[in-house]
């Protein structure tokens, strides 16, 4: 590990960096691990390695604040280690891997865990989100102060809706000491209870119990209250419905301390995926109706929304390959959330790039408190490469995650990232070959 | 060889109006067959089909296998209480095995909704569904259909509520489904909390009262009410819903015309059905588990890709 790092120029790129204003086409060199420099035309320098980011955008790295990698409990489905080499493969220099894990991510010494474990991995970063209660069981608080010297950037139960009001509201006050959000997963288990889809005609029609969209936004409007009353800072996960983008607007208006997050996943699909019963659609919030996703990308544009965040969520196949009803919720995220984004934010005229970087990057940055975000001299480099109009088949059998339970195999996306840069390093190159190509290919082989 | 139904029967949802009437042209001439004193004929025999009961049924695993029979195909009964899944074996694992043994169709009823679906994605076999969850029961949609047809000629224009707890009926969905496309008029009536929420986004009327359903109608189907409706919440008790939607003598006789009466079975007598409707004279409750056994016929022929127009003397001469 002691090895000193290579130079690396990454030349010819078009910069953006949202957090300084800078949208230009020039060269950026990193030395030590740090930025040197950004913008211009750099001479030869020695024995640096030089990557040719024509075409290419050159962005501080994606964060992502949302994943579920599995280490320790699941170790068949993900890794620590697939999960942040996989993570990289998206462009992502860094992710915040939720605490549902088994045992639950509820103490120092689980949250030292899985913090050596990314470094074994030496991937993208993994930073750790902890329980908000012990063993996730919605009762009494863990021990904030603790997981967050050892490394915790910020507390969760996802997967559970904190249930209690009471141990929300304590929760948001006690985590205003270690200046970390409060993240939850808005569910009213009652509502939601025996749910397997969005309830609406097509739930109706296949005869699944359907979980209103109620369900979420009374747990957006009760977390919203009760950050206006403890001054905490709730980030709301994985939004899905209009109504809950309506309520976090009215947060917003009033200045209360709230954040919010879409994944890829809700701005892209309909429940109306569903109707083969294909369990590689069903995953907890819901897909929802086209009302709900051409509001979600509007907020995203607008700014309730502040960052995507993929909820990357692998199973093994056995576990997906059953009753629609007794599969597990999840999709896998972290190699397509890029490309779904460009396709269906960005070419569809809701944001540019420059938008599309803050809301992978920079505000996952800030509101999280990360290192990142920034293409300044003199921060850690870490830099996602991509290249904006690069076309690809999604083919699950050739992602880095162990998981393949994804809506989108067999689909053509835009947008994939070409060079991940973390720390300095090169924790991600595509390839020039295999499939990821092969359109490229034909083209060049008929000229 | 391709059936005329394709390779499964899943729901009505996903068959044309064509398809259906086909169905119940091709069950007339196999009623016949139930009435004479030897019920057999030879249309399927070498078939192999297996039904796969994965939930307590007595009407329907009986009409099938009578079916069947009465085709002459080979048939095996697997029952399991509880899912595949508590079993230990996975339903993708059972569906497998079955292709294994180089079956010609299976017959499925299963509690969860799109089991039949998965199944028939899966295997080559045909696949009837025989119930699935709270999706679709399509024989007894079209045994319903044909009961109707039976009694109302022609159901262009004509009326037909489903009465009950809509929301957890595979029944109603079925019936939904082939009523519309053979030209009905449908509705539907129960209390609010047994109906889908997006009930009218299925293009039927809604009645929030059982009298006007029944100054309505044509006919009405009468839903089972499960007991675990009222413990989970759903209705306060039997005895209220009895009082507020039960399909009764006395409600019956301010109907402006005779109302036929269906009923999918087993009856909760003095919950949403009294007795002497049941038994009446415009109950055709009995019709309709006969005329089950003559559409399922029907159907297992089309799927084995029988010829329609054969039907008739696929039955064969009298002996």
């Amino acid at each position: 590990m002691s090895e000193k790092l290579r130079s690396l120029v990454l030349a010819g790129g078009r910069l953006i960096d949202p957090s300084r204003g800078l949208d230009e086409t020039g060269d950026l060199l990193v030395v030590d691990g740090k930025i040197e420099s950004v913008g211009g035309k750099l001479g030869p320098i020695d024995d640096a390695e030089v990557i040719d980011c024509g075409g290419a955008i050159v962005s501080p790295g994606f964060i992502d604040v949302h994943c579920h990698l599995r280490e320790p409990g699941r170790e068949d489905v993900e890794t620590i280690a697939t999960g942040a080499r996989a993570a990289a493969a998206g462009g992502f220099t860094a992710v915040c891997a939720m605490p549902n894990t088994d045992p639950v991510t509820d103490n120092q010494a689980a949250v030292g865990f899985i913090i050596r474990q990314s470094q074994r991995a030496n991937a993208a970063r993994v930073h750790v989100i902890g329980a908000i209660s012990v063993g996730q069981r919605g009762e009494t608080l863990a021990e904030f102060g603790e997981m967050v010297a050892a490394g915790a950037v910020a507390v969760s139960d996802d997967g559970k809706p904190v249930v209690s009001a009471q141990l929300m509201r304590t929760a948001l006050e006690y985590a205003r000491t270690f200046r970390i959000p409060v993240i939850d997963h808005c569910e009213e288990p009652t509502l939601a209870h025996g749910g397997s889809m969005n309830e609406g005609i097509v739930s109706a029609r296949l005869g699944l119990k359907g979980i209103p969209s109620e369900a979420e936004e009374i747990m957006v409007i009760r977390d919203i209250l009760l950050a206006r009353r403890t001054g905490g800072h709730v980030h709301l996960a994985h939004m899905s419905t209009y109504g809950s983008v309506e309520l976090i607007r009215w947060g917003k208006e009033r200045g209360i301390n709230v954040t919010a997050e879409v994944c890829p996943h809700h701005i892209s699909l309909t429940e109306d995926r569903i109707l083969s019963y294909d369990t590689n659609a069903k995953m907890n919030p819901p897909l929802r109706t086209q009302k709900d996703v051409d509001a979600l990308r509007e907020a995203v544009k607008d700014g309730t929304i502040d960052l995507i965040a993929t909820d990357h969520a692998p199973h093994h196949y056995d576990e997906k390959e059953r009753e629609f009803a007794d599969a597990p919720n999840g999709i896998v995220g972290l190699e397509t959330a890029l490309a779904v984004s460009v396709t269906n934010l960005v070419e569809t005229g809701h944001i540019d790039f420059v938008t599309l970087i803050e809301k992978m990057s920079c505000n996952p940055a800030r509101i999280f408190g990360l290192p990142g975000g920034t293409l300044s001299k003199g921060a850690a480099a870490d830099i996602t490469v991509f290249d904006p109009k690069l076309k690809w088949l999604v083919d699950p059998a050739t992602f880095l995650t162990k998981g393949r339970n994804t809506p989108y195999a067999g689909q053509t996306l835009t947008g994939r990232a070409v060079c991940t840069v973390v720390q300095g390093r090169v924790a991600y190159k595509l390839s020039g070959s295999g499939t990821d190509e092969r359109p490229r290919r034909a083209n060049q082989g008929s000229q | 060889m391709t059936s005329a139904l394709g390779k499964d029967l899943l729901g009505l949802e996903f068959l044309s109006s064509e398809q259906i009437q086909l169905i119940l042209d091709t069950a007339e001439p196999f009623k016949e067959i139930s009435e004479r004193a030897i019920k057999k004929v030879p249309a399927l025999r070498g078939s192999t089909i297996v039904n796969l009961f994965f939930e307590n049924s007595t009407r329907t695993r009986i009409s099938f296998e009578f079916a069947e029979k009465r085709l002459s195909a080979d048939t095996v009964n697997v029952a399991s209480s509880g899912s595949s899944v508590q079993k230990g074996e996975t339903l993708v694992d059972t569906a497998r095995n079955l292709e294994a043994m180089r079956i010609d169709m299976v017959v499925i009823r299963h509690g969860a909704s799109g089991a039949a679906t998965f199944l028939a994605d899966r295997i080559e076999s045909g696949v009837i569904n025989a119930g699935d969850g709270t999706h679709e029961h399509p024989t007894q949609g079209l045994l319903d259909l044909l009961t109707l047809r039976d009694n109302l000629g022609d159901l262009k224009g004509k009326r037909v509520c489903i009465c009950g707890d809509v929301l957890h009926s595979r029944v109603a969905r079925s019936n939904i489904w082939g009523l519309t496309k053979m030209g009905a008029e449908v509705a539907v009536c129960g209390p609010r909390s047994l109906l889908p929420n997006a009930i009218e986004d299925f293009g039927v009327t809604v009645f929030e009262r059982i009298e006007q359903a029944i100054e309505w109608a044509d006919a009405l189907n009468v839903l089972r009410l499960q007991l675990e409706r009222m413990t989970s919440g759903y209705i306060p008790s039997s005895r209220e819903y009895n009082r507020v939607f039960g399909v009764t003598r006395e409600r019956l006789d301010r109907a402006p015309r005779d109302i036929l009466i269906l009923h999918p079975g087993p009856m909760n007598r003095g919950v949403e059905i009294d007795s002497d409707v049941a038994d009446g004279p415009h109950s055709v409750i009995l019709d309709q588990v006969t005329n089950g056994v003559a559409v399922r016929m029907a159907v297992l022929y089309l799927l084995a890709g029988g010829k329609p127009e054969l039907a008739e003397a696929a039955k064969g001469n009298s002996r």
